[in-house]
Formats: C-alpha cells, sequence, structure tokens
C-alpha cells in the first residue's frame, strides 16, 4: 500500500491506481466528463485537472498514476484555475439552450458550471452548429451540445464491442457520427444516453415529454431476461416516461439493454385491456369485475365437474411475478390439476430435478477462463450477459461455441462447432468423447459416445475446457427449446464434470427460476406445455401470455385452442385474445404491480408497484386471490404481495436456493441422430419474448426487428433452391404455412433456415426445430 | 569531405558527391562500417548506449531529450517484441532537414535504425515519413530494398545471426503526427491523436510494446558517433550540445536552405551562410527553432549562439533548427495570423483547451487583421493563451500559443496599430 | 471496386506489419484506392475496410483526418499549394494570387471542365524550397514563379 494525500486527506491506495480512483474512494469529487469507470481512459476533457506536488502543469486525476508520499491539491488555485479555464472553454461552443435540451436538469456541464463557470461568456466569435445525425429510433441527437468526450465511441469500443459511433473529423471538426448513412443497431445501443455527459445524446422516446424534476424515479426490476437488470421508473401523472439503469455490480452494472430501457412504452399501448370481457355467442361485452370473475370461476367448475380437472391446462408466462407463479400453481393444484407449466417455448418439457440455473453468480461470469457456450443466440437473448463475458475475453478468457448459427459475438471466439440445431448433441457429444480420449471419466454418458468421431474443432474446445481454472458450460435458450433438450442437457452435465467446469443455464426470462422454485410445473401426472399443445384440453387458463406466438408450435396451440371449450386469459393486453378467449381478464402490467422477480442466479429482487394498472386492471395475484376465492379454494387469503411471497419463499431466498439444481432429467442419455433435409432454427427475436417488447415501437422499429420479419438462409442454400434474397418465399412445416421475404446470412450451419419464433409471420407455422421446406412463390 | 571525423558535416556530407543516395557512395566512404563492427564484435548495447550519452545527441526533432537517455528507458529484460521508429514526419513550419537526409542520405539513417534495433533489442522497424513528401517515401523504400540485397536488412544480418527489418510508413496530411505519439496511433491505422503520458513509449508503444522513437537526424547522426566515438561527436559541438545539426533557414535570406553547422555556431554566421537578408531591407525578427518557438527580436537573435541552452536563455526554443528570417517587410499581424490558423486547422482535437482555444485564438488575431480587433483583444488573447498552455495532452497547445505570446509580447506595438487605425503599421 | 493491382498493392501494404495489425495499412490502402479511384467515396472506404477487417467508421475517421484524402470529386489534376509562413515570405501569396486568377476558381473548388482543383496546404516540409505545390498529393514542384507556374498548368492535360 502506498500513501498520498488529497486536499490534505490522507489516503492509502494501491499501486496503479489513479488520482481519480483514489480520490472517489476517499469521497473527495474531482469534476469530470470524459472519465467512466468503465471505460478506458482517455483524458480528453481536462475537466479533472488537478495540481500535484513537485509537477510543473497541472496533472489529469483521472490519468495520473499514484506514486507514494504524492500530495495532490483538487481545490488550490492553481487547480481552480486550470478547471475553471477548460469549463471556459468547454462552454465557448455550447448552445445555450438548456430551457429546450432533455438533458437539462441532469446534465454534467450544466451543474459543473455552475461551480467552475462564469456568468457570462466572453467569447465573442461565431459559435460551431453541427448537423445532427439519425442514429435510428431509440437515440435523439444535438450534436451541436456535444463536448468531444468520446465516451459513447469508447462505449461502442470496449464494452458493445462494436464500433457505430466514431468521431471522424479533425480538430473543432470532430463530430461523433455513425459511418455516413448507417445508424446504430447494437442492443445496448441506448446506454450511450446515460453516457453523454450533455445533451447531445438523448432518449428519442422520451424527447421532449418532460423535466427531470418533473419525474418521480420508482425502482423496479426489469421484466425481460434472466439477469433482472435494475431499473429506475420515471413516472409523471401515473404515466412511466422512461427507464434508466439503476447501478448494480452484482448484476446490471450500470448498464441497461434496450429492451430493459424501451420496454415500458408498451405500457401505454393502445391494446391494453383496461375492463373484464366475456363472450357471449359472437358478441364481447364490457362487464364488472364481478360478473367477469363469477363467470370466469363458474365456467371452470363446469369443466372440472363434467371432464375432471385433467381436462383443463395452466399456462403462465415466465415473466409474471413470484408471487403469481405461485398463486397459479395453487389454483391449478386446488382445483386438483396437474396440467400446469411457464415453458411454452419449450419441445422438451421433461420433469428436472430442481430448478435450473446460472450455477455460478452472474459477476463470476466475468471472471472466468474457459467458457464452453451451448445454443445460445447469446447477444438476443441475455444483451448484457454476453456483455459480461466480452469482458471476460478480453481479460483472457477462452469462449467456445456450440451453436447452429456462427453469429458475431463481438467478441474472439477460440473455437467453435456450427452445426444445425438437430445436429448439436451430436456436436456435444464430439466434445465429450474428445474429453474421454483425454482420460476424463463421462459417467454414464460415456457408452453412448463411444463410437462418436471426434473433429478436430471439438477436440480444441475439450483441450480448451481442460485448462484454465474457472470455467462453465453454460446452455442457450436454443438448447432449451430445442426437443433435444434433455440429451444436450445430459452431454453439457457430463463435459462439465468431465472437464471441472460448472454447468449453467442461461436462464432467459425474468422469473423462470422463481416459478420453477414455486412449482409452475406439471405435477407427476400432469402434462407439461408441449403435451398441452399436443394433447388439447377442454379448457385453459392462461396467465399473461400470447399462446399464437410463445408456443412451441404456434400452429399446434391454434389447433388446440381453437378445439377447446374455455380459455380465460389473463392478460394486460388484448392482442388476439378474442379469437381464443371466452374470458378476458384484465391484469397489471409489468410497473403496475408489487412483486418479485427471481433471477437467473437465484437472487430474489423485489419491488412495488410504479404507477397504478390500466383503468380497472388490477394486479394478476388479486385475481388469482379473489378467483381461488371463488372456487371455495383453501389458502387464499392474501393482503399483500409481500405476504404471498412469504407463503411462497418461507425462507425468502434460501428457499430458492434449496431448490436451485442443474441436473438434467432422469434417464440415460440416447444420442438423437441429426435430421435431414430443412430444419427451422426459430430462436424467440430480442423484441419478441415478451407482450411488453413486442408493443414498444421505438423497440419494433430497430434494426433486430426489421431482422426478426425476414426468413434467414445461407447463400449457397438460396442458390440451390433457386430463390433470390429480398424476395417473398413460401415456409411450409407440418400443421402451416406462411410467406416471408428471404435474407441471406451465410453464417448459418448448412440445411438452417432461420425464421423467428414468438413473431406474428411465423405464428402460422408448426414446431421452431422442425422441419421445413421453402417454396419459390 | 567524407563521413570523417574531422568533417562537421554528420548528416549532409554526401551532398559533396554525385549520386548522393546511392549505396555505392555510401559504403565508399565508411558507410555500414559501424554496424559491421557492431556485428561482428557483438558490442554490448550497454556499450552503446554509453558512447550515445557521452556524445551529448540532443533529439533533432524539437524536444531536444537527450537521445542516450530515451534509449536508457527501453526495458531490458522484456520478452516480448519491441520498436524503433523514424520519425521523419517533417511538418513544422520551417523545418526541412529530414527531408535532405532522406533525399541524400537514406543509407545513414538506414545504419542509424538498425544499430538502434541492434542496441534497444528491436524486432523491427518504421520510418513515418511526412506524407506531402510522397515522393521520398517512394524513394527511401528503394533504398531499404538497396539494402536488402546487400545483407543488411531482413534475416541473419551480415552473417550475425541477428533479424531485423525495417519499413516505411506514410502520413496524409497531419502535423499533429509529429507528436511520437501521435505517430504511432496513426502507424496503427488510426487517427493520429495524441496519447496521454505517463505510460511513456518506452513502456506502451506501438500496438502496445515497448518502442523508442526518434527523429531522423537524430538516427542519422548514431553511424557517426559509432564510427568516431561519442566523446569526438561532443567535440563538435558543445558540452550538453553536442554534434553538428542541420539548420533549415528559410523566409527572407538570398540562400534559403539547409546547413549544418556545429552546434554553438554564431546565429550570424548562419545568416551569412544562407546569404544574408534580402538587399535593402533589414533584419526584423528570427523563429529560430520552428514555428512553434517564439519569435526573437533581430537584436537578440543576433546575439544567440545555435545551440540549446543559448536560445532557450533568449526565450525561446532551439527546436528542429528551423530559422525562418523575417525582414523588416513583414507584418507581424499577418505572420501570427498565417501561423495561428496553422494550429487551429492542425489541432486534433481530441482535448478541449486545444480543440477549442486555438480556434478561439486563431479568429481574434483574424479578425485584427482584418480591421476588427478591439482594444482588449491583446490581452485576451494572452488569457487564452495561459488557458491552453500547460493543460493539454500534448504540446501542440503550447506550441499554438507560443507563438502568439511571443508576437504580442515583442511586437505589440504592431498590434494595437492594426487594431487602432484598422490597418498595417508596415508600409504605412 | 479495385483492381488487382491495387489489391496486390496493398497487400504488399499489409505485409509490413504484424499480421493482426492489418489496419496499419488503413493509410496506404485508403491513399491506393484514391489513387485508382479519383477520390474516396463511401463505397471506397467501406470496401477498404472490409478489405482491411476493421469498423467502417474506423476507415471513415482515419479518411477525414488527414488531409490529403479526397471525400469528394476532384478535378483531374489537383494542385495543393503551400501558404503558411515561410513560404508565404518567399512569395506564396503571388503565386496564390495568380493561380486562382488563371484558372479563376478559389481554393476548394474545381474548374468547370474539371481540368483543376486548387487546394490550399498545410507545411509540406519543403520551406527553404518555397513557394512550392504539389500536383496530385505526390509530386512536388518548387520554387514556383507566375511563369513556372503558367507552365505546369499548361503541361496538366
Amino acid at each position: 500500500m502506498l500513501l498520498i494525500e488529497i486536499d490534505g486527506k490522507e489516503i492509502e491506495v494501491a499501486q496503479g491506481e489513479t488520482v481519480m480512483d483514489a480520490a472517489q474512494r476517499a469521497g473527495i469529487y474531482i469534476p469530470h466528463f470524459c472519465y467512466h469507470k468503465k471505460l478506458s481512459i482517455a483524458a480528453n476533457c481536462r475537466m479533472c485537472l488537478v495540481e500535484v506536488e513537485k509537477a510543473p502543469k497541472p496533472l489529469p486525476a483521472c490519468a495520473t498514476p499514484v506514486t507514494d508520499g504524492m500530495k495532490v491539491s483538487t481545490r488550490s488555485a492553481k487547480a481552480i484555475t486550470a478547471q475553471k479555464g477548460v469549463m471556459e472553454f468547454l462552454l465557448i461552443n455550447h448552445p445555450l439552450d438548456c430551457p429546450i435540451c432533455d438533458q437539462g436538469g441532469e446534465c454534467l456541464l450544466q451543474d459543473l458550471a455552475v461551480g467552475y463557470g462564469e456568468s457570462a461568456s466572453r467569447y465573442q466569435e461565431p459559435k460551431r452548429v453541427v448537423k445532427d445525425k439519425d442514429l435510428g429510433p431509440l437515440i435523439a441527437t444535438d450534436m451541436t451540445r456535444c463536448i468531444h468526450c468520446s465516451r459513447c465511441v469508447r462505449f461502442g469500443q470496449e464494452i458493445a464491442g462494436l464500433m457505430e459511433l466514431g468521431m471522424p473529423g479533425r480538430g473543432e471538426h470532430t463530430e461523433v457520427m455513425p459511418f455516413l448513412e448507417t445508424q446504430v443497431s447494437h442492443e445496448l445501443s441506448g446506454n450511450v444516453i446515460d453516457l453523454c455527459p450533455v445533451g447531445a445524446l438523448t432518449s428519442k422516446p422520451f424527447r421532449f415529454s418532460a423535466r427531470p424534476w418533473e419525474l418521480s424515479r420508482r425502482r423496479a426490476v426489469s421484466p425481460h431476461d434472466g439477469l433482472g437488470a435494475n431499473l429506475a421508473l420515471h413516472v409523471m401523472h401515473n404515466r412511466v416516461l422512461r427507464a434508466t439503469p439503476v447501478d448494480n455490480e452484482a448484476i446490471n452494472e450500470c448498464w441497461l439493454a434496450d429492451r430493459d430501457r424501451f420496454s415500458y412504452q408498451a405500457l401505454a399501448a393502445e391494446d391494453r385491456l383496461t375492463r373484464p370481457l366475456v363472450r357471449e355467442g359472437e358478441r364481447w361485452l364490457e362487464v364488472d369485475w364481478q360478473k367477469a370473475l363469477a363467470q370466469a370461476a363458474g365456467a371452470l367448475k363446469v369443466i372440472r365437474d363434467t371432464h375432471g380437472a385433467e381436462a383443463i391446462g395452466f399456462l403462465a408466462s415466465p415473466q409474471q411475478t413470484v408471487e403469481e407463479h405461485y398463486l397459479f400453481a395453487k389454483l391449478a393444484q386446488g382445483l386438483g390439476c396437474e396440467n400446469l407449466d411457464h415453458r411454452l417455448d419449450q419441445a422438451d418439457c421433461s420433469a428436472l430435478p430442481g430448478a435450473p440455473w446460472l450455477g455460478m453468480s452472474i459477476a463470476e461470469l466475468g471472471e472466468l477462463d474457459r467458457v464452453l457456450l451451448i445454443g445460445s443466440t447469446l447477444r438476443k437473448e441475455q444483451p448484457l450477459i454476453a456483455q459480461r463475458l466480452r469482458q471476460a475475453v478480453k481479460r483472457g478468457a477462452q469462449l467456445n461455441v456450440v451453436h447452429a448459427a456462427d453469429d458475431d459475438l463481438l467478441c474472439k471466439v477460440a473455437h467453435k462447432l456450427i452445426t444445425r440445431p438437430s445436429g448439436l448433441a451430436r456436436a456435444l457429444a464430439e466434445i465429450a468423447r474428445a474429453l474421454a480420449e483425454a482420460g476424463r471419466d463421462l459417467g454414464a454418458a460415456a457408452a453412448a459416445v463411444a463410437g462418436v468421431a471426434v473433429s478436430d474443432e471439438a477436440r480444441a474446445i475439450a483441450a480448451s475446457l481442460l485448462s484454465g481454472e474457472r470455467k462453465a458450460v453454460l446452455l442457450g435458450a436454443v438448447a432449451r427449446q430445442h426437443p433435444h433438450r434433455s440429451d444436450m442437457h445430459r452431454l453439457a452435465q457430463a463435459i462439465a464434470a468431465a472437464s471441472g467446469a460448472t454447468l449453467g443455464v442461461l436462464v432467459d426470462s425474468a422469473d423462470a427460476v422463481g416459478a420453477a422454485a414455486v412449482g409452475c410445473l406439471p405435477g407427476p401426472r400432469g402434462l407439461g406445455a408441449a403435451a398441452m399443445v399436443a394433447q388439447p384440453r377442454k379448457a385453459y387458463v392462461l396467465l399473461g401470455i400470447e399462446p399464437y406466438l410463445d408456443a412451441q408450435d404456434a400452429a399446434g396451440m391454434r389447433h388446440a385452442l381453437q378445439a377447446s371449450e374455455l380459455v380465460i386469459a389473463l392478460s394486460a393486453f388484448k392482442g388476439t385474445a378474442q379469437h381464443y378467449a371466452h374470458v378476458i381478464l384484465p391484469v397489471a402490467a409489468f410497473a403496475e404491480t408489487d412483486g418479485a422477480f427471481v433471477n437467473m442466479e437465484g437472487r430474489v429482487q423485489d419491488f412495488r408497484a410504479a404507477v397504478k394498472p390500466a383503468g380497472e386492471a388490477r394486479p394478476a395475484w388479486k385475481v388469482l386471490r379473489v378467483l381461488g376465492n371463488l372456487l371455495g379454494l383453501d389458502g387464499f387469503d392474501y393482503d399483500t404481495a409481500e405476504a404471498v411471497r412469504r407463503a411462497a419463499l418461507p425462507e425468502a431466498e434460501a428457499s430458492v436456493r434449496a431448490r436451485l439444481d442443474n441436473s438434467p432429467a432422469a434417464g440415460e442419455l440416447r444420442l438423437p441422430a441429426a435430421a435431414d433435409g430443412l430444419e427451422r432454427l426459430g430462436e424467440t427475436p430480442i423484441y419478441q419474448g415478451d407482450m411488453l417488447a413486442r408493443r414498444a415501437p421505438a423497440l419494433q422499429a430497430t434494426r433486430d426487428s426489421e431482422n426478426a420479419r425476414l426468413c434467414w438462409a445461407r447463400g449457397d442454400l438460396i442458390e440451390r433452391l433457386g430463390l433470390a434474397e429480398g424476395q417473398p418465399v413460401r415456409i411450409v412445416q407440418e400443421g402451416g404455412e406462411s410467406v416471408m421475404k428471404l435474407g441471406r446470412d451465410d453464417r448459418l450451419a448448412d440445411g438452417v433456415v432461420r425464421i423467428a419464433g414468438s413473431h406474428p409471420l411465423s405464428s402460422k407455422l408448426g414446431p421452431r426445430y422442425g422441419a421445413a421446406r421453402l417454396e419459390k412463390m | 569531405m567524407s563521413l570523417n571525423v574531422a568533417n562537421h558535416k554528420v548528416c549532409s556530407w554526401t551532398q559533396d558527391y554525385d549520386q548522393p543516395a546511392s549505396l555505392a557512395t555510401y559504403t565508399a566512404h565508411g558507410g555500414y562500417e559501424a554496424l559491421r563492427k557492431i556485428l561482428a564484435e557483438k558490442t554490448p548495447a550497454e556499450d552503446i548506449i554509453a558512447q550515445v550519452k557521452t556524445s551529448a545527441l540532443r533529439g533533432r526533432g524539437g524536444a531536444g531529450f537527450p537521445t542516450g537517455l530515451k534509449w536508457s528507458f527501453m526495458p531490458r529484460g522484456y520478452a516480448g517484441v519491441k520498436y524503433v521508429v523514424c520519425n521523419s514526419d517533417e511538418g513544422e513550419p520551417g523545418t526541412f532537414k529530414d527531408r535532405d537526409i532522406l533525399l541524400y542520405n537514406p543509407h545513414q539513417l538506414i545504419e542509424g535504425m538498425l544499430i538502434a534495433g541492434y542496441t534497444l533489442g528491436a524486432a523491427a522497424g518504421y520510418n513515418y515519413i511526412h506524407g506531402e513528401i510522397f515522393e521520398l517515401y517512394e524513394s527511401w523504400q528503394g533504398a531499404l530494398e538497396e539494402a536488402r540485397r546487400a545483407g543488411f536488412l531482413g534475416k541473419n544480418i551480415l552473417g550475425s545471426g541477428w533479424d531485423f527489418d525495417l519499413f516505411a510508413h506514410h502520413g496524409y496530411g497531419a502535423y499533429i503526427c509529429g507528436e511520437e505519439t501521435a505517430l504511432l496511433e496513426s502507424i496503427e491505422g488510426k487517427k493520429g491523436q495524441p496519447r496521454f503520458k505517463p505510460p511513456f513509449p518506452a513502456s506502451f508503444g506501438l500496438y502496445g510494446k515497448p518502442t523508442t522513437i526518434n527523429n531522423t537526424e537524430t538516427l542519422a547522426s548514431i553511424p557517426w558517433i559509432m564510427r568516431f566515438g561519442g566523446q569526438a561527436f561532443l567535440e563538435l559541438g558543445k558540452p550538453n550540445n553536442g554534434g553538428s545539426k542541420l539548420f533549415s533557414v528559410s523566409g527572407h535570406v538570398n540562400k534559403p536552405g539547409n546547413y549544418e553547422v556545429p552546434l554553438g555556431t554564431p546565429f550570424a554566421e548562419l545568416l551569412e551562410m544562407a546569404g544574408g537578408v534580402r538587399a535593402g531591407h533589414s533584419l526584423k525578427a528570427v523563429i529560430p527553432g520552428g514555428s512553434s518557438a517564439p519569435v526573437l527580436p533581430a537584436e537578440v537573435m543576433m546575439a544567440c549562439t545555435l545551440d540549446f541552452d543559448s536560445i532557450a536563455k533568449a526565450g525561446s526554443m532551439l527546436g528542429s533548427g528551423a530559422v525562418i528570417v523575417m525582414d523588416d517587410s513583414v507584418c507581424m499581424v499577418k505572420a501570427l495570423e498565417r501561423l495561428s490558423y496553422f494550429y487551429f486547422e492542425e489541432s486534433c482535437g481530441q482535448c478541449t483547451p486545444c480543440r477549442e482555444g486555438t480556434g478561439w485564438l486563431y479568429r481574434i488575431v483574424h479578425r485584427i487583421e482584418h480591421g476588427q480587433g478591439r482594444p482588449e483583444d491583446l490581452d485576451e488573447l494572452l488569457r487564452i493563451g495561459r488557458n491552453i498552455g500547460g493543460n493539454t495532452i500534448c504540446a501542440l497547445g503550447e506550441a499554438a500559443v507560443g507563438p502568439v505570446a511571443s508576437f504580442v509580447k515583442h511586437f505589440r506595438q504592431e498590434f494595437e496599430y492594426h487594431i487602432e487605425h484598422k490597418k498595417c503599421l508596415v508600409g504605412a | 471496386m479495385l483492381s488487382p493491382e491495387s489489391l496486390a498493392r496493398i497487400d504488399k501494404e499489409v505485409a509490413k506489419y504484424p499480421p493482426e495489425h492489418k489496419q496499419s495499412a488503413v493509410m496506404s490502402a485508403l491513399r491506393i484506392a484514391q489513387m485508382e479511384l479519383g477520390w474516396l467515396s463511401r463505397g471506397a472506404i467501406e470496401y477498404v475496410a472490409n478489405y482491411l477487417d476493421m469498423p467502417a467508421i474506423a476507415a471513415y475517421e482515419v479518411a477525414t483526418f488527414y488531409n490529403m484524402y479526397d471525400l469528394a470529386p476532384v478535378g483531374r489534376h489537383k494542385v495543393t499549394l503551400c501558404t503558411n509562413l515561410p513560404c508565404q515570405l518567399q512569395g506564396a501569396d503571388k503565386i496564390a494570387e495568380h493561380l486562382q486568377a488563371r484558372l479563376g476558381i478559389g481554393f476548394g473548388e474545381t474548374t468547370a471542365d474539371g481540368r483543376y482543383t486548387l487546394k490550399e496546404g498545410e507545411c509540406m516540409g519543403a520551406c527553404g524550397h518555397g513557394p512550392l505545390c504539389l500536383h496530385n498529393n505526390h509530386k512536388m514542384h518548387t520554387q514556383l514563379t507566375t511563369e513556372s507556374v503558367d507552365k505546369l498548368l499548361d503541361e496538366m492535360k
């Protein structure tokens, strides 16, 4: 440890720290713009100039390493003169448009100008004007305000891994911009809004809608992927007007994915349900809650009494709160029904011994040395997990990939096996076999992979996993959704065990861990989601889902619902519910209810409603409670979400931890054969995973959303089939067909057509990973 | 006169011969002998550095940093790749000496880079050549080919078992790349924006590897030093100012050009060699070390000798040895306007004081020159200058301020006349 | 977009640098592209960036930072005159006036027939030989007089 002095205060510091680090730890504020704790040092704004004893010139605190005995003054006459000088330069070309600037009130330049600026400018020359740039639907620009701190550029290079913004030009003609007419498209792009210390980059959807001091900030947890990013919702007049990150180093650090940031827009969607609806013949009636609930409960009872409880299916979205998952399960069980699931997008719903989870903390991901990523379109599933792994790779970790598309992860991939979805299990078998050849014990999996021929890449992946200290084998959403899930899981477990790695599941929904932990799963004799589709029920109770989109087999789901006698939908949005439902109960959306999510590392994060539900909508947990009461079930007398949570998780997080288990389903590994012919890769696109993202206009206007509307194939396949890129093509699957525009993606595995699941354009198609045919129109 | 201990022309001697740039001319007069000897005798690196230290060779690019000391900063035990880089990005107004080395004596630079590479344990070297002298980029590459064919470059140089190669990299119109870390960024294929220091290039240089960067003339002086010894070089000049130096004389003299004279030579002698000021005019002012150096009035300059210490004492800098001579026909406001524009135009834009301040300075001087000056402008110029100087990432900030402060200091009445009468005092 | 000859030239430049630092050749590659195409269009910059495996915006940064790259079409003969102080003292102002009067264009402009473009340059590192200019970036003409400038312009067809 070294000892330095800042403004007379003695501070112990470590070798390699900067004056800025030391000052921040000691609670001494040094003004700055370009410095950011997560970005490389640029030292370009010069605002943090301080006086260092024996240094002839003021030094930038952000870039000056500490030395033993160093004496720093941040407030000496010399330091203040330098800081004020810099402030004057920053302001001479900065417009005085604070009154119409969205950053006003939360602007670093504005704040610091109060302390370091003069009341009037001495600059008498013409001021600079910079043309605004079109960065796409998420980020608004007022580039004349830019102070060239380069944070946004460094963010792209260092955190996003993709340099979309640069600073072309020289001298005072330097401008932040994307490459000529392109826009930014990265899934983390919105973070530059927070990083920009001035009003040059601001939120486009939020633009001009409120002043920061008019907004109250309410803490929330992002309801999308399994990360559980911490949010602040900014509320005015009972409306959420924007979302910003809340720092949590253990989870989202200081970042948000664009999905977390902009999905609040859906709260104002046109198809919000505000009153209960019941079907009467072909007509829909708006009714009061009492009538709707009575009708729902009555109709359910009739089905149970006539056909038995097994004639009902309960399907919940994994993005509901843990309290709702608990009550939903309790309702099903109370009716004696074991057909209950939250895994609608999953083809193989075999029972697992526990709740799958990350297997480690989120922060530990960044510390890994070796990773095998299996069946994950990671950037789009978990944008911030991709970021964590990117930082690990930068640190020297080896990232190995087994997937059906060689998507650009924006970091170095050590080795990869890219093969069609039905070949993924075989690829894993190769790696397992390579481990066996290296003398590792594969346990029960040994026999099934004994005859597998090992490719060089598989051997390289095995070798990679056999080196390094901290390692993980991670299963992604494609591995989870795929019909070969259980076998992939078994193989992954064998690989992890044989290589000394931790097996982790990249849980991709906000409360999937919670849902599993509180038993929102089929009972011993019950049907899972896929079986409830394959073997249609007489009645369905749907919680927060859009079945035609969420299902593994959209066409099958359509058929099942149309064949049923009763569908009760608890939903915040109308969607297509009137096609299949008989009773529609409007429930509170994200931000409108108290509750908690259990994230992928098993952390329970609770939150309060930030705004009141739309219209007469009520929190789902309250609706479920009343339904329970009306059905005469015991144990539905909760007054608060906390009370439900106490019942669901009596030992709080410990109750979750007791359920965490990444063991695969019981049964023996059987190596599935890879299919012939064309095969669909039907991932859930980044902005189609839930009702909110689907209804956020800004997200729907992004390149990612555009890409999800296309059917993608490799150039050689397009040519072989005599098709043309950019032209409509007919997609035929068992159970349904659809027409989409054809796109070319040479990074796909051979024999793969990528057609998004969870998408209106594919909602008449069959299984997400089933056989598919492309036909010329 | 050849490459000869009695010849004070350390870098310009080949110009006394036909085909000065050819390998034959160079080797016929002792060229590459120093390298041969070092490789044959496996001279320890510390002995070479000791000779360079003895020579009191100071960087010829402008900063005048002792070369031997700079070389000693390179990590010795470092296991990875290291680099030697030559800075031929000569774009400081008034400076055109490195151009003549590339043009007339390319092999001495190659030999100097080879010795530097050997001494510093470098794997390769790059010579960054100013974009506007593109013809010399091509001709120097030709010299490299010649040297490679003769066995001086590549694998197993002169049978010594030592591998080393040299490459040329060209600029394309950016003065700032003469700043050594901007130059490294430029070689890496980026905008030439200076890096903050520390870390210095000796620990984090090209591609993040330990790197030594020297000026063309500095490196070209090395073969002479190794052949005749550091002491002989020191004795060419004066203590703390070893050797001869090329002085680029431009402006109002009868014979503009490069003149290599021992450090410590009186300025008056150099002026005479350059043919003196034009007939009918008298010397008014001199910028002694390239446009960044503060201007000195005639009488101050005439009392100076040409070495780092004498000119520093007079309030300016020897810099790159670029002597811009101005006679009594010069309007100092107009001259400053052009220089201020240069720094405004060439500021890389990275750090605030320089990006914003150079434009502010230029615009005020421009107003004064165009009859729109205000009485408070001169103090404002000095105030702005004080806020730039010392507060920037690299020296361009100070370089922009140097002319402004010195022009206003020494020729204030001319500026005041401009402001008051909205026209020029010269010729009025 | 570029001829095999140009690509071969770029490859030669790439070979100067460590294999993982292809980007180092971007200045040369842009220069070579400009020599073939006359100026650097968006497509040309993107092409070079892809060829060197670097982000297009990073190549664009380089193309806009160094002022010998032309980001808009120029005449067949681009004349860049240094007007910096030493050249100014040695008569560059007069040459500038003469060039502009003779061609009927100002700095930064191109003659209507597309034959000449006039640019103002910064120090080219040959001050003792001023006034001086560059012809199409690479050929330097020194000690200019109004007569020698006229001759030079006539030779530029």
